[in-house]
C-alpha cells in the first residue's frame, strides 16, 4: 500500500512534468500552427542553464529563476531569428527546419559544456523525506515539483482564461487574420507565446536536472512522450494536454511498476520478466492507438482542426 | 525520366554510371573506403526512395520510416541468432514483418492527417525502438552481432564486398523502377490525386484510405528490404538504426533530393551522406554546420537538388534560345 501511494505520487509528478512540455507544444501549435521538434532542445537548455547557474551562484532557487529566464530569452530570440520565417509554411518544412535546429543545439551544447553530462546538486532542505500520510514518507523535492507544476498550471489557466493577453492568445488561435486586422501587434504576441512555451519547456528540464543527469539528447525521448500527450489530448487544447499528461504519467509509471507482477499471474515467471519491460514500454502507445480508434482528433480537440 | 535530353536526366545518368562503375574505381585505386561508404549510401538510398513514394507522391508525412530499417534488420539478426541463416527464409521474413508492421501502423495512422500523422508515425516508430531495445535475448540496447551473412545456397556470396555492392545497387535500381512504374500507373495517379485533394478523390468514388494503406505497406516493405541489406552490410543490428533521428535523416534525403521526383531520393541520399562524410572530416562538430544548412535548404531551396537541376536546365535552355526567338522563350 505504501509503495502504491508512492507510485501514484510518482505518476502524478511525471504527468505534471509532461504537461509543462505538452502545454508549450500545444500552445505554439494551436496559435502559430507550428510543429516545433526543437521543443526538446529548449528542455535540455533549461537543464544546462540551471546546472550552470547553480554552480556559479550556489543558490538553488536563484539558479531555477535564472534558468527559466535564460530559456525564455533563447526562445524569444529563436522565434525572431528562425521560427517567424516558418509560419505559414508546410508542416514538413517545420519538421525539417526544427530537426536542423536540434542538430545545431545538440552540437552547440557539446561545444560549450563538453560531451560529459552535468549534475545539479539539491540543497539540503529539499533532500529530507516528508511524511505525507502517517507512516508514508515521500521525497521533499518531488513534492516541491508537484506543487510548483500545479502552481504553474493554475497560473497558465489564469493567464489564458482571465487576462487580456490570454484573450488575445485565444483569439489568435481561432482567427489570427482577424486579430491582426483589429490592430493587435500579432508579431509581438507570437514572440511572447513562443517565449512562454520555451520557458515552460526550460522549467520542465531544469526541474528534472537534479533527478537525472543533465546530458545531450535528454530532451528527445521526453519530446516523443509530449507528442503522444498532445495527440491523445487533442492538438491545440491546453485542457486536453493536462488530462492526457496525467493519464500518460499514471499509466506509464504504474505500468512499469506493476505490469511484470500482473503478468506473472498469467505467464511463467521467466516469460513475465522478459515480456514485462517490453510491454510496459508499449502501454502508452497502445493507449494512443486506442484513443485514435475512438476519437481520431484526440480527446479534447480544439475546434476547427 | 522520359523525353528529350535535359540537365536533370543527364545528371541522373551520370550518377547511375558513377554508381555502376564505382567498384572498378575502388579496385583500381585500392580505395576500399569509398566502396564501403557507397554501399551504405546505396542501401540508404533504397530506403529514401521508398519514403519518397509515400512522402513525395502520396503526401503522407511519415516520421517513422526508420522503424522498417530496424524491423528488416532485426528479422535477419534474430533468425541468424537462432541459427537460421538461409537467405531464402530470412529475407521473406524480413519483408513480411515490415509489411505487417506497416499494415498495422498504417491502418491506425491513416485515420488521421497532417500533424497528427507526423506525430503518430513518430510515436509508433519509437515504440518499436523501445520494444526491441527491451528484449534482452537479442542484445537489448547493446545490439546484436550477426556472425553469418544470409546464405543463398552458393547462388550469390554476400561476403564478397563487390558482389554485395552490386546486389544492393541492383535492388536500388529495381526500387526506383518499381516506384516510377507505380506512380505512373492508375494506382499511382489515385495516390497523387489523394495528395492534392483527398475529398475530391473520395467524391468521385475512390476509397482513398485503402489506396493509401496499400501504398504505405509497399513503401514499408521496401524499407524493410533496405534494413535487411543494412544488417548484412554491418553484420550488426542495434536499436539505434531505428531511432527517430534516422527517420529524420531519411526525410532530409527525400526533401534535399527533391520530393516526388523519380531520382530525387537517390540524389538526396548521396548528397547528405557524402556531405556528412566531408563535414565530419573538417570538424568534429560537423552537425553545427549541417543543422543550419538544413534550415537554409528548407527556407530557400524548396525543390531540392532536383528542383535546382530543373531550374538550371530551364535557364540554360532560355539562354540558348533567347537570341534567335525571344518571344517563344518567354511564351
Amino acid at each position: 500500500m505504501t509503495l502504491f501511494i508512492e507510485q501514484c505520487l510518482n505518476g502524478l509528478q511525471f504527468g505534471l512534468l509532461l504537461f509543462l512540455l505538452a502545454a508549450g507544444l500545444t500552445l505554439v501549435f494551436g496559435i502559430m500552427d507550428l510543429v516545433n521538434l526543437a521543443h526538446g532542445s529548449l528542455y535540455m537548455l533549461g537543464a544546462y542553464f540551471a546546472a550552470t547557474f547553480a554552480a556559479w551562484t550556489g543558490n538553488f532557487v536563484l539558479a531555477v529563476i535564472l534558468g527559466v529566464a535564460a530559456t525564455l530569452v533563447v526562445g524569444m530570440v529563436l522565434e525572431v531569428v528562425v521560427m517567424r520565417r516558418l509560419y505559414g509554411r508546410d508542416h514538413l518544412d517545420h519538421v525539417l527546419g526544427t530537426f536542423g535546429l536540434i542538430l545545431f543545439f545538440n552540437e552547440a551544447v557539446r561545444l560549450v559544456w563538453g560531451p560529459a553530462g552535468l549534475s545539479m546538486p539539491l540543497p539540503s532542505w529539499l533532500q529530507v523525506p516528508v511524511e505525507v500520510l502517517p507512516g508514508i514518507s515521500y521525497s521533499a523535492y518531488k513534492l516541491a515539483l508537484i506543487a510548483v507544476t500545479l502552481a504553474v498550471a493554475g497560473l497558465l489557466y489564469f493567464l489564458v482564461m482571465r487576462t487580456r493577453i490570454g484573450m488575445l492568445i485565444r483569439a489568435g488561435a481561432s482567427n489570427r487574420e482577424m486579430v491582426g486586422a483589429l490592430g493587435v501587434n500579432i508579431k509581438l504576441l507570437y514572440t511572447l507565446v513562443f517565449g512562454l512555451g520555451a520557458a515552460l519547456a526550460g522549467l520542465a528540464g531544469l526541474m528534472q536536472a537534479p533527478i537525472l543527469t543533465v546530458q545531450i539528447g535528454m530532451g528527445e525521448n521526453i519530446l516523443i512522450l509530449a507528442f503522444v500527450v498532445t495527440v491523445i489530448g487533442g492538438i491545440g487544447s491546453v485542457r486536453g494536454s493536462l488530462v492526457a499528461a496525467l493519464l500518460v504519467g499514471f499509466i506509464d509509471t504504474l505500468g512499469r511498476a506493476y505490469l511484470p507482477d500482473v503478468l506473472a499471474l498469467v505467464l511463467s515467471h521467466d516469460a513475465a520478466a522478459t515480456a514485462g519491460p517490453a510491454i510496459s514500454s508499449m502501454l502508452i502507445y497502445l493507449l494512443m492507438a486506442l484513443v485514435l480508434i475512438v476519437k481520431p482528433e484526440g480527446l479534447f480537440s480544439a475546434g476547427g482542426r | 525520366m522520359k523525353g528529350p535530353f535535359t540537365l536533370r536526366n543527364g545528371a541522373a545518368v551520370l550518377l547511375l554510371v558513377w554508381l555502376a562503375l564505382l567498384p572498378l574505381y575502388a579496385n583500381l585505386t585500392n580505395d576500399q573506403f569509398t566502396l564501403t561508404l557507397f554501399t551504405r549510401i546505396v542501401i540508404m538510398a533504397l530506403a529514401a526512395v521508398s519514403l519518397n513514394l509515400i512522402l513525395g507522391y502520396g503526401g503522407m508525412m511519415s516520421f517513422g520510416h526508420a522503424a522498417y530499417l530496424g524491423i528488416g534488420g532485426y528479422a535477419i539478426g534474430m533468425l541468424a541468432h537462432e541459427g537460421i541463416t538461409n537467405g531464402f527464409i530470412q529475407w521473406p521474413v524480413a519483408l513480411g514483418a515490415s509489411a505487417l508492421f506497416a499494415l498495422v501502423i498504417g491502418a491506425l495512422s491513416l485515420r488521421t492527417r497532417g500533424v497528427y500523422f507526423i506525430m503518430i508515425t513518430l510515436a509508433f516508430a519509437q515504440m518499436a525502438y523501445y520494444v526491441i531495445g527491451g528484449i534482452d535475448r537479442y542484445g537489448g540496447d547493446d545490439g546484436l552481432t550477426i556472425y553469418k551473412d544470409s546464405q543463398f545456397g552458393g547462388l550469390v556470396d554476400l561476403n564478397n564486398h563487390v558482389v554485395f555492392y552490386y546486389v544492393c545497387l541492383a535492388l536500388l535500381f529495381a526500387g526506383v523502377f518499381i516506384v516510377w512504374r507505380l506512380v505512373n500507373s492508375r494506382f499511382g495517379l489515385v495516390i497523387q490525386g489523394a495528395r492534392s485533394n483527398e475529398a475530391r478523390m473520395r467524391a468521385i468514388g475512390f476509397p482513398t484510405y485503402r489506396y493509401k494503406l496499400v501504398c504505405f505497406v509497399i513503401a514499408g516493405t521496401m524499407a524493410g528490404l533496405s534494413g535487411a541489406l543494412l544488417a548484412n552490410n554491418a553484420d550488426f543490428v542495434s536499436p539505434s538504426m531505428m531511432y527517430w533521428t534516422r527517420s529524420g535523416d531519411l526525410i532530409i534525403m527525400v526533401v534535399l533530393g527533391g520530393m516526388a521526383s523519380p531520382f530525387g531520393a537517390v540524389f538526396g541520399a548521396v548528397a547528405l551522406l557524402v556531405l556528412e562524410e566531408a563535414l565530419s572530416g573538417i570538424t568534429e562538430y560537423w552537425q553545427i554546420i549541417l543543422g543550419p544548412l538544413l534550415l537554409l535548404v528548407v527556407l530557400f531551396a524548396r525543390g531540392g537538388i532536383d528542383g535546382l537541376l530543373v531550374q538550371l536546365g530551364a535557364w540554360w535552355q532560355a539562354r540558348r534560345v533567347k537570341p534567335s526567338a525571344p518571344e517563344r522563350a518567354s511564351a
